[in-house]
C-alpha cells in the first residue's frame, strides 16, 4: 500500500518525488503556485507529466519518458480526489451522489444505495440523503462529498484544500470529521492551514516553485523550520545565513548570536548544529562556498522594541523600519520587513510606534535558536 | 421588488429600439391582417397543405434526430478535446449558418447528385438521393446542424469538465461519465439546441428546392408549398404562412423559456441552460 511518485512538468517548472507509506497522511503546503494542485492532478491522472513514474501498491500509475508511455487513466487508479468545492453532481440527490462510485464499480443499484447510506451515516449526513445539492449548505455538501469519495473505496485519498471554502462555523466540524476518517488511511492533503497539518497529517511536505524544499514530521518541521515558508507557518522569525560559531552571519554581514542548548527542550528555542537532516536545500541559504549554511530562528514574543540602540551583550539588535502594525491576540505585532515583534498595546502606545518609524528590534541570544540547514 | 431607478439608457436609444421592434413585428401584423379568416380552416386543411405540413413535420423530426446523433459527438469533441486545426473545423462546421441556403443546396447536389462526388458510388448501390425525401432531410440537417453544435458546445464549456474529472476519480469509465454526468448536465442546452435545429429545418427552403426539388408529397415541404401557392392562391399562402409563424412562436417560447428558478429540487439552478445559439444568424 505504498505510493511512489516522481514526475516532471517542464512547462510549470515542476519536478517532485514523493513517497507515501501505507496508512500515512501527508500534508502538502506551500505558497500559491508552488505546484500543489499540479502534484495532486498528476497523482489522480488528470494531468499528464512530461516524464516520471508512479506506482500505487505495486501497480503502475504511469511510466513516461524515454519512449515509454504506460498510463493508467483516472478511473483505473483507485484514487479519489476531494476538492475545495464539493462538486456534487447537481442533477443527483445526495444519496445518488454517494452511490456514484459503487455504481461505477458495477455494484447493483440496491447494494450501492445501501453502501451510500452507510457512508452518509459515517459523515453524520444520513438525514440529507434525499436532498439535492442545491438544497445543501456548504458544510453539508462537503460532508456528502467526503462520503462520496470514501464510498468509492479509494486506495489513496487526495484532498485539495477541503476546508478552504467553508465558513468558520463548518470548518471545525469538518476538521474533526477528517481526523476520524483519515485515521489509518493513506491520504495527501493540500492545505494552507497549519492546524490541518498538525491535526490531520503525520508528515508535512513543503513545496515551492515546483520543488520540495522541506519535509519531515509535522511537529519537527514547525519546531525547527528550514525554510522561511515553514517558519512563517510556525509564526517564527527566520534569518538564513552562514553558521559562525554559536551564531549566523547573513549575506549582508549581520551577525545574530544564538544560545547553545540541548535540542528539543523548548519549541522555538532550539539550538543545534551539525549535518543537515534533510536533503532539501534552501534557496535563501544557498550561498556559495564550503561554509555551512544555517538559520537563526526566534519567536516574535522574544523580540523587544526600542526607539534607541540599547545594545547590551549578549543581545542582538537590528536597526529596522516598521512596515506594519497589526493586532495579534492581545498583543500588537510590529512588522519590519520579514521580521516581527509582539509587544503589548501599552508599550506600543508609549513608544508611539507607527509605520515608517525607525526602531531597533532587540532579542536575547538565549531566545535565538541556531542550527544548520 | 425594488423599483428600478437609474438605467442610463438615452432617450434616442429607446426610440431606435422601438423602431427595431416595429421592423420585426409590423410585417407579421400586416400578414395577420391579410388573413381571410372565413376561409382559413379550409385553406390550411386542403390536401396539398396537409401533405406539405405532414412532410415538413416528418422531415424536420428526422433531421433533428440526425442533428442530435451527429451534433452531440461533434460538440463534445470541439468543447473537450484539443487537436490541430480545431479552430478551422469549428469555423467550417458553422459555415452553413452564414452560407446562402441555395449555395448549400448546390454543394449537396455536387456531393450526392447523380454527377456528384459520391453520386456514382451511391448509384452503384442503387441509392438515388437527389430529389427524394432523403434529400430533404439531408438539406435540413446541413443547415440545422450548426445550431445544435453551437448551443451544445456553449453549454459544455459553461458546465466545464470539473464534474467529469470528479466522476473519473470515483472510478467511472468515460462512457459512464458521458451518460451519467456530461449529458444530464447539458440537457437544457441540448434541448434548446434541438428545438432550434427543428425550427431551422422546418423553415428550410433554398437548399431543399435546389437539392430536392418540389414534388408534392415527396419533397414539397410547407415553405415550398407556400412559395408555390403565392402565385396561384395568395390567400392560401398567407394562411399557411400563419401556420408556420405559430409553429415558430411555439419553438422560440420552448427554446428561450426561463429555467424554473426557485422551485427547490428541480436541480436546474446550477445548470441554467445557456442562451443557446441566439448569437448566430
Amino acid at each position: 500500500m505504498t505510493l511512489s511518485f516522481q514526475a516532471a512538468v517542464a512547462g510549470r517548472g515542476f519536478d517532485v518525488a514523493l513517497t507515501v507509506q501505507p496508512g500515512e497522511t501527508v500534508a502538502v503546503m506551500g505558497p500559491n503556485g508552488a505546484g500543489k494542485s499540479t502534484l495532486l492532478a498528476g497523482i489522480a491522472g488528470l494531468l499528464r507529466p512530461d516524464s516520471g513514474m508512479a506506482a500505487l501498491n505495486g501497480r503502475t500509475l504511469f511510466d513516461l519518458g524515454d519512449g515509454k508511455g504506460a498510463w493508467a487513466p483516472p478511473h483505473q487508479r483507485g484514487i479519489a480526489l476531494l476538492a475545495q468545492e464539493p462538486l456534487l453532481f447537481p442533477h443527483l440527490a445526495a444519496v445518488d451522489n454517494v452511490a456514484f462510485g459503487p455504481r461505477s464499480a458495477g455494484v447493483s443499484k440496491r447494494e450501492a444505495k445501501a453502501q451510500a447510506l452507510h457512508w452518509l451515516a459515517e459523515v453524520e449526513a444520513e438525514h440529507l440523503a434525499g436532498r439535492r445539492p442545491a438544497e445543501l449548505s456548504g458544510g453539508q455538501a462537503q460532508r456528502v462529498a467526503v462520503a462520496r469519495a470514501l464510498a468509492a473505496d479509494p486506495a489513496l485519498l487526495l484532498l485539495d484544500e477541503p476546508l478552504a471554502a467553508l465558513d468558520i462555523h463548518s470548518a471545525p466540524l469538518l476538521r474533526r470529521l477528517f481526523k476520524r476518517v483519515l485515521a489509518g488511511r493513506q491520504a495527501i492533503i493540500v492545505t494552507h492551514d497549519v492546524l490541518d497539518a498538525l491535526m490531520l497529517a503525520d508528515r508535512v511536505v513543503i513545496l515551492d516553485n515546483g520543488r520540495i524544499i522541506e519535509e519531515g514530521p509535522t511537529r519537527a518541521v514547525l519546531e525547527r523550520p528550514r525554510s522561511s515558508f515553514a517558519a512563517g507557518l510556525a509564526g517564527l522569525n527566520f534569518i538564513p545565513g552562514i553558521l559562525d560559531g554559536a551564531g549566523v552571519r547573513t549575506r549582508e554581514g549581520l551577525r545574530i548570536t544564538g544560545h547553545e542548548e540541548e535540542p528539543g527542550l523548548h519549541p522555538g528555542l532550539l539550538v543545534a548544529s551539525g549535518p543537515s537532516r534533510t536533503a532539501a536545500t534552501l534557496p535563501e541559504a544557498a550561498t556559495a562556498g564550503s561554509e555551512d549554511t544555517g538559520v537563526a530562528v526566534f519567536p516574535p514574543s522574544a523580540v523587544s522594541v526600542f526607539v534607541n540602540d540599547a545594545h547590551g551583550s549578549p543581545r542582538n539588535s537590528f536597526a529596522v523600519t516598521i512596515t506594519d502594525l497589526e493586532p495579534h491576540g492581545d498583543q500588537v505585532r510590529v512588522r519590519a520587513g520579514s521580521l516581527a515583534a509582539d509587544i503589548t498595546p501599552a508599550a506600543s502606545a508609549d513608544l508611539g510606534l507607527a509605520p515608517g518609524m525607525a526602531v531597533h528590534f532587540v532579542v536575547k541570544a538565549a531566545a535565538v535558536a541556531v542550527y544548520a540547514t | 421588488m425594488i423599483r428600478q431607478g437609474y438605467t442610463g439608457v438615452p432617450g434616442w436609444v429607446r426610440a431606435l429600439a422601438v423602431l427595431a421592434a416595429v421592423v420585426v413585428v409590423l410585417p407579421l401584423l400586416a400578414m395577420v391582417l391579410r388573413v381571410d379568416w372565413g376561409q382559413f380552416i379550409p385553406l390550411v386543411t386542403s390536401v396539398p397543405s396537409l401533405t406539405a405540413l405532414g412532410l415538413s413535420l416528418r422531415t424536420s423530426a428526422a433531421s433533428t434526430v440526425l442533428c442530435i446523433v451527429l451534433g452531440v459527438p461533434l460538440a463534445l469533441v470541439l468543447a473537450r478535446d484539443t487537436f490541430r486545426l480545431q479552430g478551422l473545423l469549428r469555423s467550417l462546421v458553422l459555415l452553413p449558418l452564414v452560407l446562402p441556403p441555395v449555395v448549400g443546396g448546390i454543394a449537396l447536389l455536387y456531393t450526392f447528385g447523380r454527377q456528384g462526388l459520391l453520386g456514382q458510388a451511391l448509384d452503384v448501390l442503387g441509392l438515388h438521393i437527389a430529389f427524394s425525401t432523403t434529400a430533404v432531410v439531408l438539406a435540413q440537417t446541413f443547415v440545422a446542424l450548426p445550431f445544435l453544435v453551437v448551443s451544445l458546445e456553449g453549454a459544455l464549456r459553461t458546465s466545464g469538465s470539473r464534474y467529469e474529472a470528479v466522476a473519473a476519480t470515483l472510478g467511472a469509465r468515460p462512457g459512464t461519465v458521458f451518460r451519467r454526468v456530461t449529458l444530464p448536465l447539458v440537457l437544457p442546452g441540448l434541448a434548446s439546441g434541438a428545438v432550434l435545429s427543428f425550427a431551422r429545418s422546418l423553415g428550410e427552403f433554398g437548399a431543399t428546392l435546389t437539392f430536392a426539388g418540389s414534388l408534392q408529397g415527396v419533397t414539397r415541404t410547407l415553405p415550398l408549398e407556400i412559395y408555390l401557392q403565392r402565385e396561384t392562391d395568395p390567400d392560401a399562402a398567407v394562411a399557411l404562412s400563419l401556420v408556420l409563424v405559430a409553429v415558430a412562436i411555439a419553438v422560440v417560447a420552448l427554446a428561450y423559456r426561463r429555467p424554473a428558478v426557485g422551485r427547490a429540487g428541480t436541480g436546474q439552478r446550477t445548470t441554467a441552460p445557456a442562451p443557446a445559439g441566439g448569437n448566430v444568424t
